[in-house]
């Protein structure tokens, strides 16, 4: 193994090796899995480091026959839309593991479902093959599953039956869409494959697009996830441990919208075409939902949750612009909500480990006992909220440029999110940590441990860094979104196979 | 009378050995019994060993009456498997129970030999005999605790609507001879489609008796209701052999006689199997749901899993075999093994049922809960374990053959399905339970049992590809 595959299953295969280690040694257990995903994260810059800027192709493809009297082939690549995304994922999970020195109870399983969730996580990203991308993409959901089951809080069970079942309704139906797909592929070019690249060269009727389109964009669209089908993840984030939201958030949401710009789209960019206003619209009253929803919250880890899916409205809203910018700015933004919500995840589970309470009007003035604490999670909410200088505006604002283009009304509105944001966020830490320090419970609490400065550094670090000098991330993204959406242009542009469903798309567009 | 009696070899070393068993059984005391076990498992090798070598011959036994071709090897070799398992994980149940050990394999054994001609046969009458075999020795298996009401009531349950069964599938192979003249399914078809394109009503009539029989077997909806209740009463590795063993074999017939034989007349039957399939899977899934006891579950999923691979018999093809193949083989894993950890939750006299049995598991028996968890995902077609593969193939299957509803239908169904299976799980790891509570200590037989179907669900679904490729040979040697 070499490459990619090595990151891939290097996390299984120390999964594995933590079941030979013995229940008892729990200090060797959480070593070793922090010692394998530290190794994972290396790889990942090692990937970083071979990747070239210049090339928009997927880049360090490997093939291998896997299945072949079905044409199922073991393809794996990495494009400047995955590229950061791996990188995100292998910094994650060894702070996600770091975050959960706290936890005593079946440790050795607890750290075999997080490395298992690993390799899910990152084979989805670097999966090029339709079989295989379904098989990582369930892959992630039984870790997270017992993740939340088991070491969660009081309904854990219901929030994660609930998250499975969501999850599951979406990705069966692309599944059956999936198996379509290449048996029209199939009928059409007489090979059988589930190679994604050459399967995104087919075109078929718009009709069948739209029904394909529908079937992979509901299951992309709960896991974003996109407002109306968003009411599992409060659930799922509140009853998840602190490793668990953290993961939920800063990965697995991304997954959804990664979705739409590796598959949905380019595969059906017709039917993409013409779901966009209702994609975007839905996207908009996400943000705008889940902000003034956020704001009644008096659970700070239900407010994060819910800002959580305001912020992936305004990631669907920069991918559905269709632009250079739109885009660019939407897989930037989900670098950027991956590192901020999950260091606000963090930060609430770290208040909670010591008051075991995350209840907002049980904090206020957490500022004169927790300086340290206090500061870093300013910092972390001002990226959150978008503040210039830190990674969150550049996001922002690169997707409001690109969505402006697109429809200036819905922007308007959406722009309105980010005050919203900004009054949820701010309101929330003026009443945790200014004000009087009142209750005695809180003069007890210790400032940061030298494990949680270790967790938090590299995420302000890169917070700081992507909002001053993004130019390294964006011309690396840069050639393989305009790849992406060289493919939309075409259809507006080419002579379609359907021209009339053509026309009627366009003509909903312009009706717009 | 030709010669050739090769193609009947397998089938009648199986019954040597059973015979060799009976009689081994007499001689041996009490502490000997384990010889009895080795001896099956040889026999079932030896016959697994003459069928792969045989395989491919063209020539049939009996004028042509029984063929040992491709199709009826994998078929011989997944019976001859799963009586393998089946005996492995009996071992120590029978011995907590009052069963006879000898009498309990000579059965499976005899069984076993019907599965077999039933696989091979190529003409409706030996199709018959075998089933009959087969049958009259699980009833009986059903019954054999003696001391349990519930196993008798099932066995006279099962040998009733068995017999009921038995006389449609009867009448309809006198309607289908009365019409054609033949017993032969070759012979038959040339018949009907001599008859160039129009079906004789009482043949059309034969053919739906047939099917309805088959049903029973297959325990398709509507003719699934005696299911619960036998498969609840019979004693654990039973109900697991049942479930396994002899829809399989069913499905050797389903496949022989209606996916190629009669494929030419499939505008008369498809619909209805169609029709079948939809049934069998939605309610098999939503009764499953409300069962408190996860033997019982597991009977209505074995029906929801019976409209799978229904879904194959309507797609047709070499893909709807292809699929079909496959998926025996992966059903037959995955559910062995999770009726094996349920054979090992057993506790004295009474069989370990509910799901509260399994509460706490997953810490107080990490393996067990393990596999089960294994058992449970695969079962509700989680990848990358072989019932995800298996469901991809049967639904690829469809699509193919322009049966897109049927997939959207078996792929929501697989969805209602996960609740249920997902509660073992939530039963094992998530819920506290009774640290007191024990399951079978050593169990090394029953263990190994368990251990080849969760190797299986994992190779499978990892690396199906020699199992696809065996699964299109063997539909392919039909042609």
């Amino acid at each position: 193994m070499k490459g990619l595959s090595l990151l891939v299953f290097l996390p299984a295969l120390g999964a594995a090796a933590l079941l030979l280690v013995p229940r008892r040694a729990v200090s060797l257990l959480f070593y070793a899995a922090l010692g394998v995903s530290l190794l994972a994260f290396v790889d990942s810059l090692l990937i970083f480091w071979r990747f070239d800027p210049n090339v928009a192709d997927m880049q360090m493809v490997e093939r291998l026959a896997w299945i072949p009297s079905y044409g199922i082939e073991y393809i794996v690549g990495v494009d400047g839309l995955s590229l950061f995304l791996v990188l995100l994922t292998a910094l994650i999970v060894p702070i996600a593991i770091l975050a959960s020195w706290t936890i005593h109870d079946k440790v050795k399983e607890y750290l075999f479902f997080m490395l298992l969730l690993e390799t899910g996580m990152l084979g989805t990203l670097v999966a090029l093959d339709l079989f295989l991308f379904y098989v990582f993409w369930e892959l992630m959901l039984v870790p997270m599953y017992f993740l939340i089951g088991v070491w969660g809080g009081q309904r854990r069970i219901y929030a994660a039956v609930k998250f499975v079942i969501y999850t599951m309704t979406g990705s069966l139906l692309m599944l059956v869409a999936i198996i379509f797909l290449a048996t029209r592929n199939y009928q059409v070019t007489q090979t059988l494959t589930f190679n994604y690249l050459q399967l995104a060269n087919l075109r078929l009727p718009f009709n069948e697009q739209m029904w394909l389109f529908l079937a992979f964009a509901l299951s992309f669209a709960i896991k974003v996830p996109l407002f109306p089908l968003h009411t599992w993840l409060p659930d799922a984030h509140v009853e998840a441990p602190t490793a668990g939201s953290v993961i939920l958030a800063a990965i697995l949401l991304k997954m959804g919208t990664y979705g739409f710009i590796r598959f949905a789209i380019p595969l059906f960019p017709e039917a993409a075409i013409a779901a966009s206003p209702y994609i975007i619209a839905l996207a908009v009253i996400g943000i705008v939902y889940g902000a003034m929803v956020a704001m009644m919250q008096d659970d700070l880890k239900k407010l994060v949750a819910y800002s959580s899916v305001s912020h992936l409205g305004f990631v669907m809203l920069g991918l559905f612009a269709f632009n250079l910018q739109g885009v660019e700015g939407g897989v930037y933004q989900m670098l950027n909500h991956g590192l901020s919500t999950g260091a606000l995840f963090l930060i609430v589970g770290m208040i909670y480990d010591r008051r075991h309470t995350r209840m907002i009007a049980d904090f206020g003035g957490l500022w004169k006992q927790v300086p340290m604490l206090s500061a870093v999670f300013l910092v972390v909410m001002f990226s959150s909220i978008g503040l210039p200088g830190l990674n969150g505006f550049v996001g922002e604002f690169l997707i409001l440029l690109g969505a402006f283009q697109r429809s200036a009304a819905w922007t308007a509105v959406a722009a309105s999110g980010v005050v919203l944001g900004a009054m949820y966020m701010l309101w929330m830490f003026r009443r945790v940590v200014f004000g009087p320090l009142a209750r005695p419970e809180n003069r007890l609490l210790k400032d940061m441990s030298p494990r949680e400065i270790a967790m938090l550094a590299p995420i302000l670090a890169l917070m700081v860094f992507m909002g001053v000098y993004p130019q390294p991330f964006l011309s690396r993204i840069k050639g393989s979104a305009r790849l992406a959406l060289e493919r939309v242009e075409a259809q507006n542009l080419g002579a379609p196979l359907v021209r009339i469903e053509r026309e009627s798309a366009e003509g909903s567009r312009r009706g717009r | 009378m030709d010669g050739n009696f090769l193609p009947l070899l397998p089938a009648a070393e199986v019954l040597v050995t059973a015979l060799v068993v009976l009689v081994l059984d007499l001689l041996t005391g009490k502490e000997e019994k384990g010889l009895l076990l080795w001896t099956g498992l040889a026999g079932l090798a030896i016959a697994a060993g003459i069928a792969v070598y045989l395989r491919g011959g063209e020539e049939g036994a009996f004028q042509d009456t029984l063929l040992l071709d491709r199709f009826a090897v994998f078929f011989t070799v997944v019976f001859l498997g799963v009586a393998a398992v089946t005996m492995l994980a009996s071992v120590e149940y029978l011995r907590e129970t009052a069963i006879r050990e000898g009498e309990f394999y000579v059965l499976i054994l005899l069984s076993v030999c019907g599965m077999i001609v039933m696989a091979a046969a190529n003409d409706l009458i030996l199709f018959f005999l075998g089933l009959e075999t087969m049958s009259i020795a699980v009833y009986v298996l059903t019954g054999m605790w003696r001391s349990r009401a519930s196993a008798s009531e099932a066995a006279m349950k099962y040998f009733l609507i068995g017999a009921f069964a038995t006389g449609f599938l009867l009448y309809g192979i006198a309607l289908i001879y009365g019409t054609t003249g033949s017993t032969q399914f070759a012979g038959i078809a040339a018949v009907i489609s001599a008859g160039g394109g129009s079906v004789p009503l009482l043949f059309a009539a034969g053919v739906f008796l047939l099917l309805v029989g088959l049903a029973f077997k297959v325990a398709a909806v509507p003719f699934h209701f005696w299911v619960p209740d036998v498969y609840d009463g019979a004693p654990t590795p039973v109900t697991a052999f049942m479930a396994v063993g002899v829809k399989a074999a069913a499905f050797a017939g389903w496949a022989r006689i209606f996916l190629y034989q009669w494929s030419p007349l499939s505008g008369a039957w498809a619909p209805a199997v169609k029709a079948l399939a939809i049934l069998t899977m939605t309610l098999g899934n939503l009764l499953a749901i409300t069962q408190s006891s996860v033997k019982r579950m597991l009977a209505y999923s074995s029906i929801a899993h019976a409209g799978y691979l229904l879904i194959a018999v309507v797609a047709g093809g070499e893909q709807g075999g292809q699929a079909l193949l496959f998926y025996v083989v992966s059903y037959a894993a995955m559910t062995l093994g999770a009726f094996g950890v349920l054979i090992a939750l057993k506790e004295g006299e009474t069989d370990a049922e509910t799901y509260q049995d399994f509460a706490g598991l997953g810490f107080r028996r990490p393996f067990l809960a393990m596999a089960m968890s294994l058992f449970m995902l695969s079962l509700a077609g989680f990848p990358p374990l072989t019932g995800f593969t298996g469901k991809f193939y049967l639904f690829r299957a469809a699509v193919a053959a322009g049966h897109t509803d049927l997939a959207v239908i078996g792929a929501l169904n697989s969805l209602v399905s996960v609740f249920y299976y997902l509660r073992v799980i939530v039963m094992m790891y998530m819920e506290e339970g009774n640290a007191e509570a024990k399951t079978l200590s050593r169990a090394p037989y029953l263990y190994a049992g368990i251990i080849v179907a969760a190797i299986a669900t994992v190779y499978l679904g990892i690396f199906p590809a020699p199992a696809l490729d065996a699964s299109l040979k063997s539909i392919a040697a039909l042609r």
